[in-house]
């Protein structure tokens, strides 16, 4: 290590919903040079990539570089002039970007939706149905003597959850692994499967009436359940709601294997009550295996400043939240949108090629550090400084902790923050007109 | 030519959640544009690891690289999250915004067509 190197530690690690709080960053003065104690996937999103060097503007079908202001006051009057702008993504970023976010998307009437529509978004419509029950991961790691993985693999994932928070981690009243069981319910076994003291298969798509047997063998009415559900034998199924009233401390974490499958947000109603009965017999609760960092942080911003947690249209003059109508793929699926503000996300990639196909009919606006398939589609592209590596701000981890992120080093790009104060700025400026 | 039926699942891995944020290079081709299999279909397919497959659903078509997982049942094969795996992934939210991204009833089968680029299959939207 050179005189010039500097060590920061206890970084927090923006990839993914664990928030990571314990990492080692060294840079050179300019740029980060080694991380350590991150794993592959927050490594790499630290490390970094080819940039976008400069604004872009599209013109006779073809990128060309910008100027901040002259980008910005594109974006601008493109949204200004829409009659149904949407906006998507937002959950690489930091809370204090997505508030600038709202705010511009009052100011426009247009419809914003994150992340968490294509993620745990279902699992929101739970809560909001059956309530929400939940406890931090200190909770999990100083407590819990059973650990479940449901639909979820947080050794490809979220790869430092059972060591810093879940199987693995040694609390004030565990010991680790040792004192802990680790069952894994997946339709395949994963990797997390390996490692589990019981790994169930299941039948993909079974998991609600999974969950509706284990709520009738828990009330007492066993005779009434199927020899086999979903892939499950009801001696096995008997065993495990046995085993589950038994835990001391039993959480399950739940990942898009529910979400993303038949019956979506049904899966987690079923399966919150399940929790909520379980707690006549034992201490038992529930956390979403949340994706990207600050996932969790758009749905408290959201909350906050408009009453809802995603999905929320301004264009009445007033907060409407439905979710089916004004999530950002059925927007897209019915060609409803005339402009597209994509923010830290990459829809053409992470969406249905059916909804993808209208980004080519409007005019889409890419705020992000790099280049990706959405770009394909931008019409206006601002590069951003990487939230949480280049830029602070507050995110908040899966089990709704709010963590302060740093920066790291200078780089010559805007924050998130900066970029939406101006639009903001500049949208008020052209409506006032 | 070798072909399977099976529920078709999409999913973060490690290779592609780390190459997310570079996903014009080649590395995220490799991490996202392949099909895990178990070794019985496979030898179904009458391909080897490494040779490409071409993956069809009611909503599209996709060809990637065949690999192997033993981790996957008979009845499943396992596509990383990303522009291949939405190919064939219907756009329909069930009324709650969600597509179904997971059990997808699909068709692999094996083939000579080419891999496309993330830039060539965007073009192709």
């Amino acid at each position: 290590m050179s005189a010039e190197n500097r060590i920061i530690t206890d970084v927090v690690c923006p990839f993914c919903g664990s928030l990571c709080d314990d990492l080692e960053v060294e840079t050179d003065g300019t740029k980060i040079v080694k991380v350590k104690k991150a794993c592959k996937l927050g490594k790499s999103k630290i490390m970094g990539h080819e940039r976008i060097e400069s604004p872009l503007i599209r013109e006779d079908g073809k990128l060309r570089e910008a100027t901040y202001e002259e980008a910005i006051e594109r974006a601008s009057q493109i949204l200004s002039n829409s009659k149904r702008p949407l906006s998507y993504g937002w959950a690489s970023t930091v809370c204090e970007a997505i508030e600038k976010g709202v705010h511009l998307l009052e100011e426009i009437g247009g419809v914003m939706d994150s992340t968490a529509s294509v993620c745990h978004g279902p699992t929101v419509l739970a809560v909001q149905g059956v309530g929400a029950p939940g406890c931090t991961l200190g909770e999990v790691k100083n407590r819990a003597d059973l650990v479940i993985f449901w639909g979820s693999n947080p050794v490809h994932a979220h790869p430092r959850h059972q060591a810093r928070y879940s199987y693995n981690a040694k609390g004030f009243f565990s010991g680790g692994k040792e004192d802990r069981t680790l069952m894994v319910f997946d339709v395949r076994k994963t990797k997390t499967a390996d490692k589990a003291d019981e790994y169930v298969q299941i039948e993909p798509g079974s998991d609600y009436k999974i969950f509706s047997a284990m709520r009738t063998i828990l009330s007492g009415n066993e005779d009434v359940v199927p020899s086999e559900v979903g892939g499950i034998s009801k001696e096995k199924l008997i065993e495990i709601v046995d085993r589950m009233k038994k835990a001391k401390f039993g959480v399950i974490f739940g990942g898009l294997g529910l979400t993303q499958s038949r019956c979506r947000y049904k899966n987690l109603e079923n399966v919150i009550s399940l929790v909520d009965e379980i707690n006549e017999h034992a201490k038992f609760t529930l956390i979403p295996m949340r994706g990207h960092y600050n996932i969790a942080g758009f749905g408290q911003v959201c909350a906050w400043e408009t009453g809802y947690p995603f999905a929320v249209d301004f264009s009445r003059g007033y907060v409407w939240y439905n979710p089916g109508e004004t999530t950002a793929v059925d927007v897209l699926n019915r060609k409803e949108c005339d402009s597209f503000l994509v923010v830290a996300a990459d829809p053409a990639s992470n969406f249905p090629k059916g909804s993808v196909e209208h980004m080519k009919d409007i005019p889409v606006i890419q705020v992000d550090p790099y280049h990706n398939p959405t770009t394909e589609f931008a019409d206006v592209v601002i590069p951003a400084a990487v939230a949480g590596v280049e830029a602070e701000g507050t995110a908040y981890r899966m089990d709704g902790i709010p963590l302060r992120v740093r920066k790291l080093v200078d780089v010559k790009y805007p924050s998130d923050e900066e970029i939406f104060d101006k639009m903001l700025t500049k949208v008020k400026e052209l409506k006032g007109a | 030519m070798g072909k399977i039926n099976v529920k078709l699942i999409s999913g973060r891995t490690l290779d592609q959640g780390s190459t997310l944020e570079n996903k014009m290079s080649k590395e995220f081709v490799d991490a996202a544009a392949i099909c895990e299999v178990n070794q019985k279909n496979l030898g179904t397919l009458g391909v080897s690891e490494g040779d490409n497959v071409e993956v069809k659903t009611d909503f599209g078509e996709a060809v990637v690289c065949v690999r192997v997982n033993n981790g996957n049942p008979d009845s499943i094969a396992f596509v990383p999250m990303g522009p291949w795996a939405n190919a064939v992934t219907g756009s329909d939210s069930g009324g709650v915004g969600m597509p179904i991204y997971k059990g997808i009833d699909s068709e692999v089968s094996s083939t000579d067509k080419s891999v496309l680029g993330v830039k060539e299959l965007m073009g192709a939207i």
